[in-house]
Protein backbone atom coordinates (compact mmCIF):
# COMPACT_ATOMS: atom_id res chain seq x y z
CA UNK A 1 0.00 0.00 0.00
CA UNK A 2 1.13 3.44 -0.73
CA UNK A 3 1.55 6.24 1.78
CA UNK A 4 -0.83 9.07 2.34
CA UNK A 5 2.12 11.38 1.46
CA UNK A 6 2.74 9.17 -2.02
CA UNK A 7 -1.28 8.89 -2.76
CA UNK A 8 -1.18 12.68 -2.06
CA UNK A 9 1.95 13.62 -4.37
CA UNK A 10 0.45 11.39 -6.99
CA UNK A 11 -2.47 14.10 -7.10
CA UNK A 12 -5.36 12.19 -5.00
CA UNK A 13 -7.82 14.39 -2.88
CA UNK A 14 -8.71 11.96 -0.01
CA UNK A 15 -11.26 11.54 2.45
CA UNK A 16 -11.10 10.78 5.91
CA UNK A 17 -14.05 9.93 8.48
CA UNK A 18 -16.50 11.32 10.70
CA UNK A 19 -17.30 11.41 14.29
CA UNK A 20 -16.54 8.74 16.80
CA UNK A 21 -17.53 10.20 20.01
CA UNK A 22 -21.44 11.21 19.63
CA UNK A 23 -21.61 7.35 17.50
CA UNK A 24 -20.66 5.57 20.58
CA UNK A 25 -22.77 8.00 22.76
CA UNK A 26 -25.72 6.70 20.43
CA UNK A 27 -24.83 3.24 20.52
CA UNK A 28 -25.03 3.65 24.71
CA UNK A 29 -21.62 5.00 26.09
CA UNK A 30 -23.15 6.38 29.22
CA UNK A 31 -21.80 9.87 30.26
CA UNK A 32 -19.08 9.53 32.57
CA UNK A 33 -18.10 6.05 31.14
CA UNK A 34 -14.52 5.59 29.40
CA UNK A 35 -15.27 5.69 25.34
CA UNK A 36 -11.75 3.65 25.24
CA UNK A 37 -12.66 1.03 27.63
CA UNK A 38 -15.43 -0.27 24.61
CA UNK A 39 -12.56 -1.34 22.53
CA UNK A 40 -11.97 -4.35 24.80
CA UNK A 41 -16.18 -4.50 26.37
CA UNK A 42 -17.55 -3.94 22.91
CA UNK A 43 -15.20 -4.51 20.10
CA UNK A 44 -18.11 -5.29 17.96
CA UNK A 45 -19.56 -2.12 18.63
CA UNK A 46 -16.78 -0.09 17.67
CA UNK A 47 -16.34 -2.20 14.68
CA UNK A 48 -19.61 -1.14 13.78
CA UNK A 49 -18.74 2.23 13.32
CA UNK A 50 -15.26 1.72 11.66
CA UNK A 51 -17.45 -0.10 8.93
CA UNK A 52 -20.20 2.47 8.25
CA UNK A 53 -17.15 5.08 7.38
CA UNK A 54 -15.45 2.43 5.07
CA UNK A 55 -19.13 1.62 3.59
CA UNK A 56 -19.22 5.66 3.72
CA UNK A 57 -16.49 5.52 1.16
CA UNK A 58 -13.36 6.86 3.29
CA UNK A 59 -10.53 6.80 2.37
CA UNK A 60 -8.86 6.27 6.00
CA UNK A 61 -10.73 5.93 9.20
CA UNK A 62 -9.31 6.79 12.72
CA UNK A 63 -9.43 4.58 15.49
CA UNK A 64 -11.21 4.97 19.50
CA UNK A 65 -8.28 5.74 21.00
CA UNK A 66 -8.64 9.83 21.45
CA UNK A 67 -8.31 9.55 24.97
CA UNK A 68 -6.17 6.62 25.30
CA UNK A 69 -2.89 8.34 27.21
CA UNK A 70 -2.11 7.28 30.63
CA UNK A 71 -3.47 10.21 32.23
CA UNK A 72 -7.19 10.36 30.69
CA UNK A 73 -7.27 6.61 31.44
CA UNK A 74 -6.30 6.56 34.93
CA UNK A 75 -9.35 8.88 35.66
CA UNK A 76 -10.95 5.32 34.94
CA UNK A 77 -8.36 3.48 37.07
CA UNK A 78 -7.07 2.04 33.34
CA UNK A 79 -3.56 3.89 33.44
CA UNK A 80 -1.82 0.34 33.43
CA UNK A 81 -4.16 -0.83 30.12
CA UNK A 82 -2.47 2.07 27.88
CA UNK A 83 -0.92 -0.45 25.36
CA UNK A 84 -3.45 -3.03 25.23
CA UNK A 85 -6.82 -0.89 25.00
CA UNK A 86 -4.98 1.04 21.74
CA UNK A 87 -3.51 -2.06 20.22
CA UNK A 88 -7.33 -3.16 20.59
CA UNK A 89 -8.70 0.02 19.02
CA UNK A 90 -6.02 0.28 15.94
CA UNK A 91 -6.96 -3.69 15.18
CA UNK A 92 -11.04 -3.10 15.33
CA UNK A 93 -10.06 -0.30 12.73
CA UNK A 94 -7.56 -2.21 10.45
CA UNK A 95 -10.34 -5.25 10.67
CA UNK A 96 -12.90 -2.55 9.31
CA UNK A 97 -10.23 -1.31 6.40
CA UNK A 98 -8.77 -4.30 5.57
CA UNK A 99 -5.30 -4.17 3.55
CA UNK A 100 -6.10 -0.98 1.18
CA UNK A 101 -7.34 1.86 3.05
CA UNK A 102 -5.69 3.74 6.11
CA UNK A 103 -5.71 3.34 9.48
CA UNK A 104 -5.00 6.55 11.74
CA UNK A 105 -4.30 5.64 15.09
CA UNK A 106 -5.49 8.56 17.33
CA UNK A 107 -4.11 10.75 20.09
CA UNK A 108 -5.90 13.44 21.86
CA UNK A 109 -4.25 15.55 24.29
CA UNK A 110 -3.57 14.65 27.99
CA UNK A 111 -5.79 17.76 29.30
CA UNK A 112 -2.74 18.60 31.60
CA UNK A 113 -1.12 21.80 30.89
CA UNK A 114 2.70 22.17 31.08
CA UNK A 115 2.75 25.96 31.81
CA UNK A 116 0.66 25.64 34.88
CA UNK A 117 3.46 22.78 35.69
CA UNK A 118 0.43 20.02 35.81
CA UNK A 119 3.45 17.53 34.13
CA UNK A 120 6.79 17.20 32.81
CA UNK A 121 7.51 17.52 28.88
CA UNK A 122 9.16 13.98 29.54
CA UNK A 123 5.87 12.51 30.95
CA UNK A 124 4.09 13.98 28.18
CA UNK A 125 6.60 12.35 25.76
CA UNK A 126 6.48 8.89 27.76
CA UNK A 127 2.61 8.86 27.84
CA UNK A 128 2.29 9.68 24.14
CA UNK A 129 5.20 6.95 23.22
CA UNK A 130 3.26 4.14 24.64
CA UNK A 131 0.06 5.02 23.19
CA UNK A 132 1.83 5.11 19.47
CA UNK A 133 3.17 1.92 20.17
CA UNK A 134 0.14 0.10 20.77
CA UNK A 135 -1.62 1.96 18.28
CA UNK A 136 1.49 0.83 15.85
CA UNK A 137 1.41 -2.88 17.23
CA UNK A 138 -2.50 -2.90 16.50
CA UNK A 139 -1.98 -2.09 12.51
CA UNK A 140 -2.21 1.67 12.41
CA UNK A 141 0.10 2.72 9.96
CA UNK A 142 -0.48 6.24 10.44
CA UNK A 143 -0.94 8.45 14.00
CA UNK A 144 -2.81 11.55 14.25
CA UNK A 145 -1.83 13.79 16.59
CA UNK A 146 -5.13 15.94 16.95
CA UNK A 147 -7.29 18.79 18.91
CA UNK A 148 -3.86 20.17 20.02
CA UNK A 149 -3.96 23.47 21.05
CA UNK A 150 -0.61 23.92 22.92
CA UNK A 151 2.40 24.04 20.60
CA UNK A 152 5.38 21.72 23.46
CA UNK A 153 2.66 19.77 24.01
CA UNK A 154 1.87 18.45 20.15
CA UNK A 155 5.82 18.75 19.93
CA UNK A 156 5.95 15.81 22.82
CA UNK A 157 3.34 13.63 20.55
CA UNK A 158 4.85 14.08 17.07
CA UNK A 159 8.07 13.37 18.35
CA UNK A 160 7.16 10.58 20.23
CA UNK A 161 5.25 9.22 17.57
CA UNK A 162 8.52 10.12 14.69
CA UNK A 163 10.92 8.66 17.33
CA UNK A 164 9.28 4.95 18.42
CA UNK A 165 7.45 4.24 15.42
CA UNK A 166 7.46 4.01 11.76
CA UNK A 167 3.94 5.33 10.81
CA UNK A 168 3.48 8.63 8.87
CA UNK A 169 2.86 11.47 11.01
CA UNK A 170 -0.64 14.11 10.91
CA UNK A 171 -0.88 16.45 13.40
CA UNK A 172 -4.02 18.91 13.65
CA UNK A 173 -5.05 21.72 16.00
CA UNK A 174 -8.40 23.25 17.14
CA UNK A 175 -8.45 27.05 15.70
CA UNK A 176 -11.03 29.33 16.35
CA UNK A 177 -11.39 32.78 14.82
CA UNK A 178 -10.46 36.06 16.56
CA UNK A 179 -13.27 39.30 15.74
CA UNK A 180 -9.93 40.42 13.09
CA UNK A 181 -10.62 37.06 10.77
CA UNK A 182 -7.48 35.82 11.79
CA UNK A 183 -7.09 31.93 13.61
CA UNK A 184 -5.43 30.86 17.10
CA UNK A 185 -5.75 27.79 19.24
CA UNK A 186 -6.86 29.00 22.74
CA UNK A 187 -3.27 28.93 23.90
CA UNK A 188 -2.77 31.32 21.14
CA UNK A 189 -0.59 29.28 18.30
CA UNK A 190 -1.43 30.25 14.69
CA UNK A 191 -1.57 28.08 11.99
CA UNK A 192 1.82 29.69 10.70
CA UNK A 193 3.33 28.62 13.69
CA UNK A 194 1.51 25.48 13.67
CA UNK A 195 2.92 24.54 10.27
CA UNK A 196 7.00 24.86 10.75
CA UNK A 197 7.31 23.73 14.69
CA UNK A 198 6.03 20.44 13.61
CA UNK A 199 7.70 19.73 10.58
CA UNK A 200 10.53 20.23 12.39
CA UNK A 201 9.27 17.90 15.19
CA UNK A 202 8.45 15.18 12.23
CA UNK A 203 5.22 15.33 11.12
CA UNK A 204 4.20 14.47 7.47
CA UNK A 205 0.87 16.37 6.88
CA UNK A 206 -0.43 19.35 8.50
CA UNK A 207 -4.29 20.47 9.13
CA UNK A 208 -6.82 21.65 11.62
CA UNK A 209 -9.70 20.09 13.50
CA UNK A 210 -12.88 20.38 15.87
CA UNK A 211 -13.78 24.34 16.07
CA UNK A 212 -16.96 25.52 14.40
CA UNK A 213 -17.53 23.78 11.23
CA UNK A 214 -16.17 23.69 7.63
CA UNK A 215 -16.71 27.37 6.57
CA UNK A 216 -13.82 28.08 8.74
CA UNK A 217 -11.48 26.07 7.53
CA UNK A 218 -11.14 27.60 4.41
CA UNK A 219 -9.24 30.51 6.18
CA UNK A 220 -7.81 28.52 8.56
CA UNK A 221 -6.22 26.51 5.13
CA UNK A 222 -5.52 29.96 3.44
CA UNK A 223 -3.08 30.67 6.16
CA UNK A 224 -1.48 27.53 6.10
CA UNK A 225 -0.93 27.61 2.68
CA UNK A 226 0.03 31.56 2.82
CA UNK A 227 3.63 30.25 4.63
CA UNK A 228 3.95 26.33 3.21
CA UNK A 229 2.21 25.75 -0.46
CA UNK A 230 3.87 21.75 -0.18
CA UNK A 231 2.90 20.37 3.16
CA UNK A 232 0.12 18.04 2.72
CA UNK A 233 -2.84 19.54 5.15
CA UNK A 234 -5.76 17.12 6.51
CA UNK A 235 -9.14 18.75 7.73
CA UNK A 236 -11.19 17.49 10.06
CA UNK A 237 -14.68 19.96 10.78
CA UNK A 238 -17.19 19.45 13.01
CA UNK A 239 -20.84 19.84 11.55
CA UNK A 240 -20.92 23.68 12.63
CA UNK A 241 -20.47 24.88 16.63
CA UNK A 242 -22.12 22.56 18.69
CA UNK A 243 -25.34 23.44 20.46
CA UNK A 244 -27.44 22.74 23.53
CA UNK A 245 -30.42 21.27 23.07
CA UNK A 246 -33.31 19.51 25.08
CA UNK A 247 -30.22 18.08 27.34
CA UNK A 248 -27.97 17.40 24.89
CA UNK A 249 -25.23 18.76 22.62
CA UNK A 250 -26.31 18.84 19.08
CA UNK A 251 -24.10 19.75 15.99
CA UNK A 252 -26.39 21.34 13.26
CA UNK A 253 -24.58 21.75 9.78
CA UNK A 254 -26.42 19.72 7.39
CA UNK A 255 -24.30 16.81 4.97
CA UNK A 256 -25.30 19.22 2.10
CA UNK A 257 -24.12 22.26 3.89
CA UNK A 258 -20.79 20.59 4.59
CA UNK A 259 -20.40 19.35 1.21
CA UNK A 260 -21.10 22.56 -0.25
CA UNK A 261 -18.20 24.25 1.21
CA UNK A 262 -16.28 21.66 0.24
CA UNK A 263 -15.32 22.52 -3.38
CA UNK A 264 -14.10 25.96 -1.76
CA UNK A 265 -11.52 23.97 0.79
CA UNK A 266 -9.97 21.79 -1.59
CA UNK A 267 -9.07 25.39 -3.95
CA UNK A 268 -7.77 26.81 -0.89
CA UNK A 269 -5.55 23.97 -0.46
CA UNK A 270 -6.77 20.98 1.55
CA UNK A 271 -6.15 17.60 0.45
CA UNK A 272 -7.66 15.19 3.11
CA UNK A 273 -11.15 15.90 3.85
CA UNK A 274 -13.32 14.91 6.97
CA UNK A 275 -15.31 15.23 10.03
CA UNK A 276 -14.95 15.85 13.52
CA UNK A 277 -18.03 16.23 16.32
CA UNK A 278 -21.51 15.49 15.07
CA UNK A 279 -20.54 14.55 11.84
CA UNK A 280 -22.04 11.33 10.53
CA UNK A 281 -21.39 8.62 7.92
CA UNK A 282 -24.18 10.76 5.78
CA UNK A 283 -21.58 13.77 6.08
CA UNK A 284 -19.22 11.65 3.83
CA UNK A 285 -20.70 9.85 1.70
CA UNK A 286 -21.56 13.39 0.98
CA UNK A 287 -18.35 15.05 0.68
CA UNK A 288 -16.83 11.61 -1.27
CA UNK A 289 -19.55 12.52 -3.54
CA UNK A 290 -18.35 16.08 -4.26
CA UNK A 291 -15.08 14.76 -4.01
CA UNK A 292 -15.41 12.27 -6.64
CA UNK A 293 -16.84 15.50 -8.81
CA UNK A 294 -13.52 17.59 -8.16
CA UNK A 295 -11.19 14.90 -9.14
CA UNK A 296 -12.86 13.89 -12.33
CA UNK B 1 4.85 56.69 45.54
CA UNK B 2 0.79 58.41 46.04
CA UNK B 3 -2.46 55.46 46.68
CA UNK B 4 -3.31 56.34 43.04
CA UNK B 5 -0.16 55.18 41.62
CA UNK B 6 0.48 52.47 44.25
CA UNK B 7 -3.26 50.86 43.07
CA UNK B 8 -2.56 51.56 39.09
CA UNK B 9 0.75 50.04 39.45
CA UNK B 10 -0.78 46.99 41.08
CA UNK B 11 -3.68 46.47 38.93
CA UNK B 12 -0.75 46.80 36.24
CA UNK B 13 0.79 43.85 37.91
CA UNK B 14 -2.30 41.77 37.76
CA UNK B 15 -3.33 42.85 34.16
CA UNK B 16 0.13 41.76 32.53
CA UNK B 17 0.78 38.69 34.87
CA UNK B 18 3.26 40.16 37.15
CA UNK B 19 2.96 37.63 40.18
CA UNK B 20 6.05 38.94 42.51
CA UNK B 21 9.35 40.52 42.31
CA UNK B 22 11.24 37.36 41.09
CA UNK B 23 8.81 36.24 38.76
CA UNK B 24 10.28 36.52 35.39
CA UNK B 25 7.21 36.48 33.79
CA UNK B 26 6.49 39.37 31.83
CA UNK B 27 9.82 40.28 30.76
CA UNK B 28 9.15 43.82 30.24
CA UNK B 29 8.82 44.00 34.29
CA UNK B 30 11.74 42.28 34.97
CA UNK B 31 13.25 42.80 38.83
CA UNK B 32 10.45 45.01 39.65
CA UNK B 33 8.04 45.07 42.90
CA UNK B 34 4.82 42.34 41.79
CA UNK B 35 1.30 42.26 42.97
CA UNK B 36 3.00 40.17 46.06
CA UNK B 37 4.75 43.29 47.13
CA UNK B 38 2.38 46.01 46.26
CA UNK B 39 -0.57 44.53 48.09
CA UNK B 40 1.81 44.82 51.07
CA UNK B 41 2.81 48.00 50.90
CA UNK B 42 -0.88 49.48 49.84
CA UNK B 43 -2.17 47.73 52.83
CA UNK B 44 0.66 49.23 55.11
CA UNK B 45 -0.04 52.22 53.31
CA UNK B 46 -3.52 52.03 55.36
CA UNK B 47 -5.36 51.73 51.63
CA UNK B 48 -8.69 50.07 52.34
CA UNK B 49 -9.05 46.15 51.33
CA UNK B 50 -12.14 46.85 49.75
CA UNK B 51 -10.56 49.78 47.71
CA UNK B 52 -7.25 47.54 46.66
CA UNK B 53 -9.91 44.80 45.55
CA UNK B 54 -12.12 47.01 43.61
CA UNK B 55 -9.73 49.94 42.23
CA UNK B 56 -6.82 47.71 41.54
CA UNK B 57 -7.93 43.86 41.33
CA UNK B 58 -11.21 43.63 40.31
CA UNK B 59 -10.69 46.75 37.31
CA UNK B 60 -7.49 44.58 36.37
CA UNK B 61 -9.55 41.19 35.77
CA UNK B 62 -11.95 43.30 33.93
CA UNK B 63 -9.62 44.62 31.67
CA UNK B 64 -8.14 41.07 31.47
CA UNK B 65 -11.69 39.34 30.58
CA UNK B 66 -12.30 41.49 28.10
CA UNK B 67 -8.96 41.20 26.43
CA UNK B 68 -9.71 37.44 26.64
CA UNK B 69 -12.71 37.92 24.52
CA UNK B 70 -11.41 39.74 21.71
CA UNK B 71 -8.77 37.59 21.64
CA UNK B 72 -5.87 39.95 22.10
CA UNK B 73 -4.27 37.23 24.94
CA UNK B 74 -4.62 33.53 25.17
CA UNK B 75 -5.29 31.06 28.09
CA UNK B 76 -1.50 31.25 29.51
CA UNK B 77 -1.64 34.94 29.90
CA UNK B 78 -5.40 34.98 31.34
CA UNK B 79 -3.86 32.19 33.92
CA UNK B 80 -1.09 34.21 34.87
CA UNK B 81 -3.20 37.06 35.71
CA UNK B 82 -5.35 35.03 37.88
CA UNK B 83 -2.27 34.03 39.33
CA UNK B 84 -0.84 37.07 39.89
CA UNK B 85 -4.75 37.96 41.54
CA UNK B 86 -4.70 34.90 43.85
CA UNK B 87 -1.81 36.04 45.43
CA UNK B 88 -3.03 39.40 45.96
CA UNK B 89 -5.90 38.14 47.66
CA UNK B 90 -3.81 36.26 50.11
CA UNK B 91 -3.07 39.57 51.53
CA UNK B 92 -6.29 40.69 52.09
CA UNK B 93 -8.06 37.23 52.82
CA UNK B 94 -7.32 38.08 56.64
CA UNK B 95 -8.86 40.78 56.68
CA UNK B 96 -12.07 39.59 55.26
CA UNK B 97 -12.06 36.86 57.59
CA UNK B 98 -11.13 39.01 60.84
CA UNK B 99 -14.73 40.47 60.49
CA UNK B 100 -12.70 43.92 59.45
CA UNK B 101 -14.79 43.83 56.61
CA UNK B 102 -18.40 42.19 57.41
CA UNK B 103 -19.44 38.88 56.36
CA UNK B 104 -22.67 38.73 54.74
CA UNK B 105 -23.33 34.96 54.32
CA UNK B 106 -21.77 31.93 52.85
CA UNK B 107 -21.52 30.87 49.34
CA UNK B 108 -21.19 27.15 48.08
CA UNK B 109 -19.11 26.99 44.62
CA UNK B 110 -18.23 24.09 42.25
CA UNK B 111 -17.98 23.14 38.92
CA UNK B 112 -20.30 20.33 37.76
CA UNK B 113 -19.12 16.75 37.51
CA UNK B 114 -17.39 15.85 34.37
CA UNK B 115 -16.26 19.60 33.85
CA UNK B 116 -12.68 20.32 34.68
CA UNK B 117 -13.11 24.08 33.45
CA UNK B 118 -12.17 26.30 36.86
CA UNK B 119 -10.82 29.52 35.48
CA UNK B 120 -13.71 31.49 35.83
CA UNK B 121 -15.31 29.79 38.87
CA UNK B 122 -12.24 30.47 40.97
CA UNK B 123 -12.48 34.53 39.71
CA UNK B 124 -16.48 34.37 40.81
CA UNK B 125 -15.32 32.16 44.35
CA UNK B 126 -12.38 35.44 44.62
CA UNK B 127 -14.76 38.79 43.80
CA UNK B 128 -17.34 37.00 45.55
CA UNK B 129 -15.19 36.53 48.49
CA UNK B 130 -14.01 40.30 48.04
CA UNK B 131 -17.30 41.45 48.24
CA UNK B 132 -17.69 39.87 51.68
CA UNK B 133 -18.53 36.59 51.64
CA UNK B 134 -17.70 33.50 53.24
CA UNK B 135 -17.01 31.28 50.20
CA UNK B 136 -16.70 27.27 50.27
CA UNK B 137 -15.04 26.41 46.92
CA UNK B 138 -15.68 22.46 46.40
CA UNK B 139 -13.27 22.37 43.05
CA UNK B 140 -14.29 21.28 39.84
CA UNK B 141 -15.85 17.73 38.75
CA UNK B 142 -18.04 18.40 41.77
CA UNK B 143 -21.04 15.70 42.09
CA UNK B 144 -24.66 16.06 43.56
CA UNK B 145 -23.82 14.68 46.58
CA UNK B 146 -20.59 16.72 47.47
CA UNK B 147 -23.02 19.72 47.04
CA UNK B 148 -25.75 18.18 49.40
CA UNK B 149 -22.83 17.41 51.77
CA UNK B 150 -21.65 20.74 52.22
CA UNK B 151 -25.27 22.27 52.00
CA UNK B 152 -25.88 20.23 55.09
CA UNK B 153 -22.66 21.23 56.82
CA UNK B 154 -23.70 24.83 55.54
CA UNK B 155 -27.74 25.15 55.12
CA UNK B 156 -28.02 29.00 55.07
CA UNK B 157 -25.40 28.88 52.02
CA UNK B 158 -26.45 29.95 48.59
CA UNK B 159 -24.88 27.88 46.16
CA UNK B 160 -23.25 28.35 43.01
CA UNK B 161 -23.04 26.02 39.73
CA UNK B 162 -20.58 26.66 36.93
CA UNK B 163 -20.58 24.55 33.51
CA UNK B 164 -18.37 25.59 30.14
CA UNK B 165 -19.23 22.69 28.13
CA UNK B 166 -22.65 22.02 26.53
CA UNK B 167 -21.77 17.78 27.49
CA UNK B 168 -21.83 19.41 31.09
CA UNK B 169 -24.72 21.41 31.14
CA UNK B 170 -27.18 17.93 31.52
CA UNK B 171 -24.98 17.17 34.69
CA UNK B 172 -25.89 20.94 35.60
CA UNK B 173 -29.62 19.67 35.16
CA UNK B 174 -29.24 17.03 37.18
CA UNK B 175 -27.71 18.52 40.01
CA UNK B 176 -30.05 21.35 40.66
CA UNK B 177 -32.84 18.85 40.50
CA UNK B 178 -30.88 16.63 43.11
CA UNK B 179 -30.17 19.62 45.21
CA UNK B 180 -33.81 21.03 45.14
CA UNK B 181 -35.19 17.77 45.76
CA UNK B 182 -33.85 17.42 48.87
CA UNK B 183 -33.07 21.01 50.09
CA UNK B 184 -36.39 23.13 48.65
CA UNK B 185 -35.26 26.56 50.27
CA UNK B 186 -31.74 26.42 48.99
CA UNK B 187 -31.11 29.18 46.80
CA UNK B 188 -29.18 28.14 43.29
CA UNK B 189 -27.12 30.01 40.86
CA UNK B 190 -25.46 28.96 37.93
CA UNK B 191 -23.01 30.73 35.30
CA UNK B 192 -20.23 29.78 32.97
CA UNK B 193 -19.91 30.39 29.14
CA UNK B 194 -22.75 28.30 27.16
CA UNK B 195 -25.26 28.48 30.00
CA UNK B 196 -28.28 31.77 30.01
CA UNK B 197 -31.29 32.60 31.49
CA UNK B 198 -33.40 30.26 29.43
CA UNK B 199 -31.71 27.33 30.30
CA UNK B 200 -31.51 28.91 34.45
CA UNK B 201 -35.74 28.26 34.20
CA UNK B 202 -35.69 25.18 32.17
CA UNK B 203 -33.93 23.49 34.97
CA UNK B 204 -35.34 25.29 38.07
CA UNK B 205 -32.45 27.08 39.45
CA UNK B 206 -33.47 30.54 40.93
CA UNK B 207 -30.23 32.75 39.09
CA UNK B 208 -28.12 32.95 36.27
CA UNK B 209 -25.03 34.94 36.63
CA UNK B 210 -23.43 36.17 33.38
CA UNK B 211 -20.00 37.35 35.15
CA UNK B 212 -18.59 37.30 38.97
CA UNK B 213 -20.34 41.17 39.24
CA UNK B 214 -23.71 39.86 38.21
CA UNK B 215 -23.18 36.74 41.14
CA UNK B 216 -22.44 39.93 43.61
CA UNK B 217 -25.49 41.80 42.96
CA UNK B 218 -27.23 38.65 42.91
CA UNK B 219 -26.07 37.67 46.52
CA UNK B 220 -25.86 40.75 47.84
CA UNK B 221 -29.99 41.37 46.99
CA UNK B 222 -30.60 38.09 48.70
CA UNK B 223 -29.05 39.82 52.53
CA UNK B 224 -29.90 43.44 51.34
C1 LIG C 1 -22.16 30.23 40.12
O1 LIG C 1 -22.19 31.49 39.51
C2 LIG C 1 -21.41 31.70 38.46
C3 LIG C 1 -21.46 32.98 37.92
C4 LIG C 1 -20.70 33.33 36.83
C5 LIG C 1 -19.85 32.38 36.29
C6 LIG C 1 -19.78 31.09 36.83
C7 LIG C 1 -20.56 30.73 37.92
N1 LIG C 1 -18.89 30.40 36.10
C8 LIG C 1 -18.41 31.20 35.18
N2 LIG C 1 -18.98 32.41 35.27
C9 LIG C 1 -18.77 33.64 34.52
O2 LIG C 1 -17.78 34.40 35.19
C10 LIG C 1 -16.49 34.15 34.65
C11 LIG C 1 -15.67 35.40 34.67
O3 LIG C 1 -16.24 36.39 33.86
C12 LIG C 1 -16.75 33.61 33.27
O4 LIG C 1 -16.19 32.34 33.28
P1 LIG C 1 -15.66 31.63 31.95
O5 LIG C 1 -15.13 30.32 32.38
O6 LIG C 1 -16.72 31.70 30.94
O7 LIG C 1 -14.45 32.58 31.51
C13 LIG C 1 -13.14 32.45 32.03
C14 LIG C 1 -12.80 33.68 32.84
C15 LIG C 1 -12.21 32.33 30.86
N3 LIG C 1 -12.53 31.16 30.06
C16 LIG C 1 -12.04 29.95 30.33
O8 LIG C 1 -11.33 29.74 31.27
C17 LIG C 1 -12.34 28.87 29.31
C18 LIG C 1 -11.41 29.13 28.14
C19 LIG C 1 -11.30 28.01 27.14
C20 LIG C 1 -10.20 28.41 26.16
C21 LIG C 1 -10.96 26.60 27.68
C22 LIG C 1 -9.93 26.23 28.57
C23 LIG C 1 -9.09 27.24 29.28
C24 LIG C 1 -9.61 24.87 28.84
N4 LIG C 1 -10.21 23.78 28.26
CO1 LIG C 1 -11.85 23.87 27.22
N5 LIG C 1 -11.77 25.73 27.08
C25 LIG C 1 -12.76 26.31 26.35
C26 LIG C 1 -12.68 27.79 26.41
C27 LIG C 1 -12.81 28.53 25.08
C28 LIG C 1 -12.95 30.01 25.23
N6 LIG C 1 -12.19 30.72 24.47
O9 LIG C 1 -13.74 30.46 26.02
C29 LIG C 1 -13.92 25.48 25.94
C30 LIG C 1 -14.98 25.78 26.98
N7 LIG C 1 -13.40 24.13 26.08
C31 LIG C 1 -13.92 23.27 25.22
C32 LIG C 1 -13.58 21.90 25.12
C33 LIG C 1 -14.25 21.12 24.01
C34 LIG C 1 -12.66 21.29 26.01
N8 LIG C 1 -11.95 21.95 26.97
C35 LIG C 1 -11.15 21.04 27.65
C36 LIG C 1 -10.03 21.33 28.41
C37 LIG C 1 -9.58 22.62 28.66
C38 LIG C 1 -8.28 22.95 29.40
C39 LIG C 1 -7.94 21.95 30.52
C40 LIG C 1 -7.14 22.90 28.41
C41 LIG C 1 -8.55 24.43 29.84
C42 LIG C 1 -9.16 24.54 31.25
C43 LIG C 1 -8.15 24.96 32.29
C44 LIG C 1 -8.82 25.25 33.57
N9 LIG C 1 -8.10 25.01 34.64
O10 LIG C 1 -9.93 25.73 33.66
C45 LIG C 1 -11.58 19.64 27.38
C46 LIG C 1 -12.63 19.18 28.42
C47 LIG C 1 -12.04 18.95 29.79
C48 LIG C 1 -13.16 18.77 30.81
N10 LIG C 1 -13.63 17.56 31.01
O11 LIG C 1 -13.61 19.73 31.36
C49 LIG C 1 -12.23 19.81 25.99
C50 LIG C 1 -13.33 18.78 25.78
C51 LIG C 1 -11.12 19.72 24.94
C52 LIG C 1 -10.68 18.32 24.60
N11 LIG C 1 -11.02 17.95 23.40
O12 LIG C 1 -10.09 17.66 25.39
C53 LIG C 1 -14.92 23.96 24.31
C54 LIG C 1 -16.37 23.66 24.72
C55 LIG C 1 -17.27 23.32 23.56
C56 LIG C 1 -18.57 22.79 24.06
N12 LIG C 1 -19.05 21.72 23.48
O13 LIG C 1 -19.16 23.30 24.94
C57 LIG C 1 -14.47 25.45 24.46
C58 LIG C 1 -15.59 26.46 24.20
C59 LIG C 1 -13.30 25.63 23.47
C60 LIG C 1 -13.74 25.54 22.02
N13 LIG C 1 -13.82 26.66 21.33
O14 LIG C 1 -14.00 24.49 21.49
C61 LIG C 1 -18.28 33.62 33.14
O15 LIG C 1 -18.79 32.55 32.38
Amino acid sequence: MKTITQEIQSGKLMVSDGAWGTFLQQMGLQPGECPESWNLKYPDRVLEIAQSYIDAGSDMIETNSFGGNAFKLSMFGLEDKVYEINEAAARISRKAAGSNRHVLGSIGPTGKMLMMGDVTYEQLYEAFKTQAMGLEAGGADALVVETMTDLEEATAAVRACRDNTSCEVICTMTFDKSPDGSFFTMMGVSPADLVPAMIDAGANIIGANCGNGMENMIGIVNEIRAIDPEIPVLVHANAGAPVYKNGETVFLETPDQMAQFTPLLIDAGANIIGGCCGTTPDHIRKIVEVVKLKTV
Amino acid sequence: MGQNELLQKLAECVEFGKVNKTAPYPPAMKGQDGADELTRQALEMGIKPSEILNDALIFAMDKVGEKFSQKKIFVPQMLISAKAMNTAMEHLKPYFQSGEVKRKGKFIIGTVSGDLHDIGKNLVAMIVEGAGWEVIDLGVDVDAGKFKTAIGENPDAVVGLSALLTTTMPNMQKIVGEIKAQYPNVKLIIGGAPVNDEFRSEIGADGYSPDPQSAVAYLNALVA
